[in-house]
């Protein structure tokens, strides 16, 4: 069976669930192959054990002590001298900025199609059938790379993660990077602080305040955090300077499909929509009964949120008992 | 020092969008205009462009219909110097594959210190433009950049990333793109209205730009759509009003009955 790359993600060898939702899907279409770029230290057995948990029959593993400082050009590098070796079926990605980028430097390279976004990818004989969402939400695609090695991006949650144990063969390789690969330099970096909440782009629960909250995030949190959610913004909350713009949804913030998305004081703008509508249950919480958002509700409340999430908060609280 | 900016004409995103029959999108239906996220590289060109001593020469560069000069005339009403326009038919229903060779060969004819990108587009939004160009020209790219600075050929950003705050540097030559979050975008002055009529735009062929017709259209596409489907549009579900606080409770009841709590 033909291998299929799948370009680990992760942070200081913490592997993703996106990757493991990346190996689940690269079963479909041929042999798993995890691709790890980082450190000895970070390619751990834990990490390791992982990858082998979710399917990996290959690990390649590839030090990258001498591009570690330097911006997605080697990592692209990297995956198109893989290709080269091996002649996978497909490289899948995760859809975050830097693997997009990474699958348009590769797609470049290798002489490749590129498909991003897909929210499904299935097997159909050799080869890959994504889905993809489009029009903020309003259109299906079904496409294929017809050209070269099927360059996928997936986003989070295009498949549930599902144990397989692999062979997790282990094999360090080796990479010329050239020189022209290193000219972005990253000079300075500094972690964001955790939130202690789950992932946005991953979680299974959104609760997102728009504007309507006044810049007061507290009640939003304290209902996320009674149902066990990420905390989500409107780029008009981000402007305002209440929230930072790393948890803004929408078309210039993140794409979610969680669950359950809760939308508080938020009026439903198509560039907002364009990061939510596939959720699967869709709540609103606004005080104006003609806010758009209302149109795709499963529930909506009429109501004032400064009211309506401390009194839901202590209920759901009280019904977790 | 010269910085060309790559702009897309798009149709207006608040418009109902749809697909043709040959699967592109039907662009003909809908107003265009400079896509919102090209503004943003446009204004930081023309912030570099103030800032430096020397002279600066800002280039808008755009692919598409006749109609896509629209988006170079807006760019140059808020202070660009020169607008290039490569129109040729055989473009039509490339992918970013294709419109990345067709960008890629028009920058190689002018002089360019800096390339600048929006961070994607508002219509096909794949976002992967900026990086397909930069390696294609041999750039290295700061890409997402939230902040640019321009001193002497150095090139520093600040990129938000998921993780962590970088700082990402680079010498020109260079490939930047920014992001919405990099600074208001002007709206051109009367003065600048005037002004960007008599500015001169150039018309491009494929054939002045050394692309042959079969490098590029959707026949060549490197990737092919196989079915589009509208979305069932969702139906609205309840609506309750927040009448003395059962608002609340109610919310509860529907979050307990799809076993959310
Ligand atoms: C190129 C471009 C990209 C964009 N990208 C994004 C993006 O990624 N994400 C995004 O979100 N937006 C984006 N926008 C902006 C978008 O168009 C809207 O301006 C924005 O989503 C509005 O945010 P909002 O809903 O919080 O604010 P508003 O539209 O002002 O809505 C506030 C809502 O809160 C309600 N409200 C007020 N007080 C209360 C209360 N006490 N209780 C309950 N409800 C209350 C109001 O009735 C209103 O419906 C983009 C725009 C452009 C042009």
């Amino acid at each position: 069976m033909r291998e299929v790359l799948v370009l680990v993600d992760h942070v200081d060898g913490a592997v993703s669930k996106p990757t493991t939702e990346l190996l689940t899907i690269a079963r479909r279409l041929g042999e798993p192959a995890a691709v790890f770029i980082g450190s000895a230290e970070d390619a751990d057995d834990t990490a390791l054990k992982t990858l082998k948990t979710f399917g990996a029959e290959k690990i390649y593993t590839v030090e990258d002590a001498d591009f570690r400082q330097f911006l997605v050009a080697p990592k692209a590098e990297v995956l198109a001298q893989l290709v080269q070796q091996v002649s996978p079926v497909a490289v899948l990605v995760a859809s975050g900025a830097e693997g997009k980028e990474i699958a348009g430097r590769l797609a470049i390279k290798t002489g490749s199609g590129l498909i991003t976004d897909a929210v499904d990818v299935q097997g159909d004989g050799d080869s890959a059938v994504t889905t993809q969402s489009v029009f903020a939400g309003s259109y299906t695609v079904r496409a294929k790379v017809t050209t070269g090695t099927s360059i996928i991006t997936v986003k989070p949650n295009a498949a549930t993660p599902e144990q397989a144990e692999g062979a997790g063969a282990q094999q360090a390789v080796q990479v010329e990077i050239s020189e022209g690969a290193k000219g972005a330099r990253i000079t300075a970096s500094e972690p964001r602080r955790s939130s202690g909440r789950p992932d946005l782009s991953e979680a299974a629960i959104v609760v997102a305040g728009g504007r309507g909250t006044g810049g007061k995030f507290e009640s939003i949190e304290e209902f996320a955090d009674a149902l066990g959610g990420a905390v989500g913004a409107s780029r008009a909350v981000v402007d305002a300077g209440w929230y930072p713009h790393s948890y803004q949804i929408g078309q210039t913030g993140k794409t979610v499909s969680p669950q359950l998305y809760i939308a508080a004081g938020i009026s439903g703008a198509i560039q907002h929509r364009a990061g939510m509508q596939t959720s699967k249950t869709i709540v609103a919480i606004n005080k104006d009964e003609e806010a758009p958002l209302f149109e795709l509700v499963d529930f909506g409340v009429v109501g004032d949120l400064h009211s309506v999430l401390p009194a839901a908060t202590e209920e759901v609280n009280k019904r977790k008992g | 020092m010269n910085i060309v900016v790559c702009v897309k004409y798009v149709p207006d995103a608040t418009a109902d969008r749809h697909f043709e029959s040959d699967s592109t999108v039907d662009r003909e239906g809908v107003d265009g205009l400079l896509s919102e996220l090209d503004e943003y590289p446009v204004e930081q060109a023309l912030r570099i462009k103030e800032q430096q001593d020397d002279e600066v020469q800002v280039t808008v560069l755009t692919v598409g219909p006749d109609d896509a000069s629209d988006a170079i005339r807006k760019a140059l009403q808020m202070g660009a110097d020169k607008g290039v326009h490569v129109s040729d038919e055989a473009i039509a229903g490339s992918d970013s594959i294709g419109t990345s060779l067709v960008l890629a060969e028009a920058i190689k004819k002018l002089e360019h210190d800096l390339v600048m990108c929006g961070m994607a587009s508002t219509d096909g939004s794949m976002g992967v433009l900026p990086a397909m160009l930069a390696e294609r020209l041999g750039l290295p790219a700061l890409t997402l950049a939230s902040e640019v600075e321009y001193d002497a050929g150095r090139v520093r950003i600040r990129r938000d990333g998921d993780t962590a705050t970088q700082t990402v540097e680079g010498t020109t030559p260079v490939l930047v793109s920014v992001t919405d979050q990099s600074g208001e975008a002007r709206y051109p002055s009367f003065k600048g209205i005037m002004a960007a009529k008599k500015k001169p735009v150039e018309t491009w062929t494929l054939s002045d730009i050394g692309v042959s017709e079969d490098q590029v259209g959707l026949s060549t596409a490197w990737s092919q759509v196989m079915a589009t489907e509208p979305r069932p549009p969702r139906t609205q579900g309840e609506v309750v009003a927040d009448e003395d606080g059962s608002g609340a409770t109610k919310l509860a009841d529907f979050l307990a009955s799809r076993k959310f709590i």
